[in-house]
C-alpha cells in the first residue's frame, strides 16, 4: 500500500481575497470577484469583465519580501504570496523547505513582463530593457518562488493549459508516494495579461457579462489571475512532526480527450477518464463523492461536455455540483490549485459552494449546479476537474483524513 | 530500477531523423550565429493540410513523435510526456506581434492556441487517438529532465508501460535577437566543430527534438537502459557539483566506482565550461569523456540529444570521431554518464548502462 499524501499547509491569492481567510469569507457570503478591469491595460478595459486582483506590483511587493525586485513578473509576486503562505500554515522551517520540491504550474510565464518589452522590440530590435524578457519562460516564476523561500530539493515545472496546476499536484503527490520528497508545495500561477485576454477573446469565449456556469444561456468565461499552493507531505513526516493534516489526496487521473486542440469532444470521453481514474486510484466508487467542484468555465463546449461525462460516470446519483470560477474568474494555470485550497476548505468547513449566476437549467441535462452557500454532514471526498487546450484533462480527490 | 530506451528519434542540425546508426559524418556549419535543424519530410507523416496550420517546432515534434512510435511499432503508447523550455515561440511571437499590430482587434487565434506548450503532445495524442496521460514540462534546463523523471516513476509504478517521452525547442529569430542582448551567444560568427576553441565568452544557440519510447521491462533490441537521472539546482560551487556527481555514481551502485565514458554539455562558454574542466580535473580525471553541443548548438533540452546519442554509442558500442574531446576511447561502452547544466543554474545528470 502507498504511502498517503497529506495537506499541511494552503495558501491563495485571488480576485476573491488575498489570503485563505479572506477568500472563506468572500465565498461564504456570495461575493464574486468578477468586476471591471482596473490595472491590466487592454483595449477591452470597460468591456470585458475579469477577475482582477486590485493591487497593483508595488503593493503586492509591500505583502511580499526584501530582495524581491520591481521588475519581477506579477507571475513571480503572486506565486511567491501564495507560496509563502501556504508554507507558513504548514509551519515548515528552513531544512524541510532545503530538501523539499517546488512543483507548480502556469501557462505565460512572465509574459506581463515581455508583453511591455516586446512592443518596443518589434520596431526596433536595439530598444528596450532586456531584464523585462528574462523572465519570458514558465520556468522563471518557479525559480524565483524557490529562491524566495529557500525551495532547494528539488524543482518542475507544468503547462497543460488550464489543467496545469492540477498535474503539478498529481506530481507531487506521485513522488511522495514513492518517497522521492518528503515535502512537496505544489500549486500554480498565472496573472492577467494581454496576450491571454486578446487569445480568449479572439476564440470567442468570453462572456460580456459575469459568467454563467452550467446555465443554458450560459454564454462563455471570464478570466481571473491568482497563485494558489498547498504543502504535501508523507504520512510519516507528518506523524513524526505531529503536524496538523487539512485532507488527503486520495485520488487523482490524467487523461487525454485527443479530439480536437481546443475543444473538448461532445461526450466528454477525456473528462470521464480522468473523473474515472481518480476514483480508482483512491480506491472510491461514484457514491462515495460528496461534492464536484466542477472545471465549469462557462463557455458553451465545455460545460456540456462535462456535464455530459459527469451523468455517464455517476449515472443516478450526481453528486452536489459547482463551479467556483463564477466567483474567481478562470485562473488558467492556477485554476486547478485554486479549487484545490477551496476543496480543501470545503472538507473542512463540510460544504459547498454556490454556482453563482445560474437560473435555467441545461436541457442536455439532467442536473442542475447548487446555488446557494451549503453545509452538509458528512462530508467525505471532494473531486475537482480541471480540462485544458490540447485534450488536457486531470481530476483529483482530496479526502478527509 | 533501469528503464530501457526501446527506440530513440532526433531531428537536430545534424542527419539524424530516423537514424539507427551513427551518423558517419558530422554536418558542419561555417561562421554562423546559430544553428537550426535539418527538417524531415513532413508529408511521410503528417497529412499536409494538417502541417500547413503547424508551426514548424509542432510540425518538428509531432513528426519527430510519430516517427518514435511507428519505428518501435507501438500504435498508441500509455503516456506521452514532453519537456521543453521555451515551448512554441514563433507562434507566441506571432501573437503577441499581432496584439498590437492590429491595437488587440480581429485577431486570428491560431497562433494563439498553437503558442501553448502542451501543443506537441496535444497534437501527438490528437494523430494517434492517445487518450492516455499527458503532459508537458517547462523548466528551462529541468525540461526535458522533469519529463523523464515523470516517466521513470510510473515506469517504478508499472513497469509493463511504455512511455513516449521527449523534449523540443526551437530557436526564431526573435528569440536568438533577445537571447544575444542577455550574452548568451559570442559576439562573432562560429564555425560548429570549432565550439569549443575559441576561449570566450558566450555559446552557439541551437535546437532539437528527441523523442524515446521507453519500457521498464528489458526486451531484445533495446538501446540501452537507464539507470538514473538526477536534476540539481544553482550549486553554490564547482566542489558542490563534483560531489553531487559523486554521490549520484556511489548511488549508482556502479561497481568498478568509474564509468567507461562522460558526456559532457560544454558550450564553448568559458564562463559555464569551468563547471566541466573542475571535474575533469579533479574527481573525472583519467576518465575517457567527449562533448556534444557542437553538433546541435546550446538550447534548453539539448540534453535529449545528448540521450539520444549516448542510447545509440550504447547500442552500436561505437564513438563517433567527429565528438570533441576523444582521448584514450574506450573499447567498450558499459556505463556512460552524462554531466550537462543551463547557464550553471539547472544541472542534470544521467547514468546509462549497456543492455
Amino acid at each position: 500500500m502507498p504511502d498517503s499524501v497529506f495537506v499541511t499547509g494552503v495558501g491563495i491569492i485571488s480576485a476573491i481575497g488575498s489570503d485563505v481567510e479572506s477568500v472563506w469569507s468572500s465565498l461564504k457570503e456570495g461575493r464574486t470577484g468578477i468586476g471591471p478591469m482596473k490595472l491590466i491595460d487592454s483595449a477591452y478595459k470597460g468591456e470585458l469583465p475579469v477577475a482582477e486582483i486590485y493591487a497593483s506590483n508595488k503593493e503586492l511587493l509591500g505583502t511580499a519580501l526584501p530582495r524581491v525586485k520591481n521588475y519581477y513578473s506579477r507571475t513571480a509576486l503572486l506565486g511567491m504570496i501564495a507560496a509563502r503562505q501556504a508554507i507558513v500554515q504548514s509551519g515548515a522551517g528552513s531544512e524541510s523547505l532545503e530538501n523539499a520540491g517546488l512543483i507548480s504550474a502556469n501557462t505565460v510565464g512572465g509574459m506581463d513582463r515581455t508583453e511591455i518589452f516586446y512592443k518596443g522590440f518589434m520596431s526596433d530590435k536595439s530598444s528596450g530593457r532586456i531584464r523585462e524578457a528574462a523572465g519570458h519562460d514558465c520556468g522563471d516564476s518557479t525559480e524565483k518562488i524557490a529562491d524566495n523561500l529557500g525551495i532547494r530539493g528539488y524543482l518542475s515545472t507544468i503547462n497543460t493549459a488550464c489543467s496545469s496546476s492540477a498535474n503539478a499536484i498529481m506530481l507531487g503527490a506521485r513522488m511522495i508516494r514513492q518517497g522521492k520528497l518528503k515535502m512537496a508545495i505544489t500549486g500554480g500561477v498565472d496573472c492577467l495579461t494581454k496576450f491571454t485576454i486578446n487569445g480568449f477573446n479572439s476564440l470567442m469565449i468570453l462572456d460580456r457579462e459575469q459568467c454563467r456556469p452550467f446555465d443554458e444561456n450560459r454564454n462563455g468565461l471570464n478570466l481571473g489571475e491568482a497563485a494558489a499552493y498547498l504543502v504535501l507531505e508523507s504520512a510519516e513526516e507528518v506523524r513524526r512532526q505531529g503536524k496538523r493534516i487539512l485532507g488527503e489526496i486520495s485520488g487523482y487521473g490524467n487523461a487525454c480527450d485527443a479530439y480536437h486542440q481546443t475543444a473538448s469532444s461532445p461526450e466528454g470521453h477525456g473528462a470521464f477518464l480522468s473523473m474515472k481514474q481518480a476514483l480508482e486510484t483512491a480506491g472510491l466508487g461514484p457514491s462515495d463523492i460528496s461534492y464536484i467542484n466542477t472545471h465549469g468555465t462557462g463557455t458553451k463546449n465545455n460545460d456540456l461536455s462535462e456535464g455530459v461525462a459527469i451523468e455517464r460516470l455517476f449515472q443516478d446519483v450526481i453528486p452536489p455540483c459547482s463551479s467556483t470560477k463564477s466567483f474567481t474568474g478562470h485562473t488558467l494555470g492556477a485554476a486547478a490549485a485554486v479549487e484545490a485550497v477551496l476543496s480543501i476548505l470545503a472538507l473542512q468547513n463540510n460544504c459547498i459552494y454556490p454556482n453563482l449566476n445560474f437560473s435555467v437549467q441545461m436541457h442536455e441535462l439532467h442536473f442542475a449546479p447548487v446555488t446557494g452557500f451549503k453545509t452538509v454532514q458528512g462530508m467525505r471526498h471532494i473531486m475537482s476537474n480541471s480540462f485544458g487546450f490540447g485534450g488536457n484533462n486531470s481530476s483529483l480527490i482530496f479526502s478527509k483524513h | 530500477m533501469a528503464v530501457y530506451i526501446k527506440e530513440a528519434t532526433a531531428i537536430s542540425p545534424q542527419n539524424t531523423f530516423g537514424a539507427k546508426v551513427l551518423p558517419e559524418e558530422p554536418a558542419t556549419y561555417t561562421d554562423v550565429n546559430m544553428l537550426r535543424c535539418i527538417e524531415p519530410v513532413y508529408r511521410d507523416f503528417i497529412d499536409p493540410m494538417v502541417a500547413r496550420r503547424m508551426s514548424r517546432i509542432v510540425k518538428m515534434g509531432v513528426c519527430c513523435a510519430l516517427r518514435c512510435l511507428r519505428d518501435s511499432g507501438i500504435e498508441v503508447p500509455d503516456a506521452i510526456i514532453a519537456g521543453t523550455g521555451l515551448g512554441c515561440l514563433e507562434d507566441t511571437e506571432k501573437f503577441l506581434g499581432s496584439i498590437y499590430a492590429n491595437e488587440e482587434k480581429l485577431l486570428n487565434p491560431t497562433p494563439f492556441i498553437q503558442s501553448t506548450h502542451n501543443t506537441v503532445a496535444g497534437a501527438v495524442a490528437l494523430a494517434i487517438k492517445c487518450h492516455n496521460y499527458n503532459a508537458t514540462y517547462t523548466h528551462r534546463g529541468f525540461s526535458f529532465e522533469n519529463a523523464l523523471e515523470d516517466a521513470l516513476l510510473q515506469l517504478a509504478e508499472n513497469p509493463g508501460l511504455r512511455m513516449l517521452t521527449g523534449g523540443f525547442d526551437e530557436v526564431t529569430p526573435g528569440s536568438y535577437e533577445i537571447t544575444r542582448r542577455m550574452g548568451l551567444w559570442k559576439n562573432h560568427p562560429v564555425s560548429n566543430l570549432s565550439l569549443e576553441q575559441y576561449h570566450t565568452r558566450g555559446s552557439l544557440p541551437g535546437e532539437g527534438v528527441a523523442f524515446f519510447m521507453l519500457g521498464g521491462r528489458k526486451d531484445a533490441g533495446d538501446w540501452a537502459a537507464i539507470r538514473s537521472i538526477q536534476t540539481f539546482y544553482k550549486p553554490a560551487s564547482e566542489a558542490e557539483v563534483a560531489q553531487r556527481i559523486s554521490n549520484f555514481m556511489a548511488d549508482c551502485g556502479l561497481k568498478t566506482g568509474k564509468p567507461d565514458l562522460v558526456i559532457f554539455g560544454k558550450n564553448g562558454d568559458v564562463t559555464g565550461d569551468r563547471y566541466y574542466e573542475y571535474v575533469i580535473s579533479g574527481l573525472l580525471k583519467n576518465i575517457p569523456h567527449v562533448s556534444y553541443k557542437h553538433l546541435c548548438g546550446e538550447y534548453d533540452t539539448s540534453a535529449s540529444f545528448a540521450l539520444w546519442l549516448a542510447a545509440l554509442m550504447i547500442k552500436e558500442q561505437r564513438i563517433p570521431s567527429y565528438l570533441e574531446g576523444g582521448k584514450n576511447l574506450p573499447r567498450e561502452l558499459n556505463h556512460v554518464l552524462i554531466y550537462n547544466h543551463l547557464r550553471g543554474v539547472n544541472h542534470s545528470l544521467y547514468f546509462l548502462e549497456r543492455c
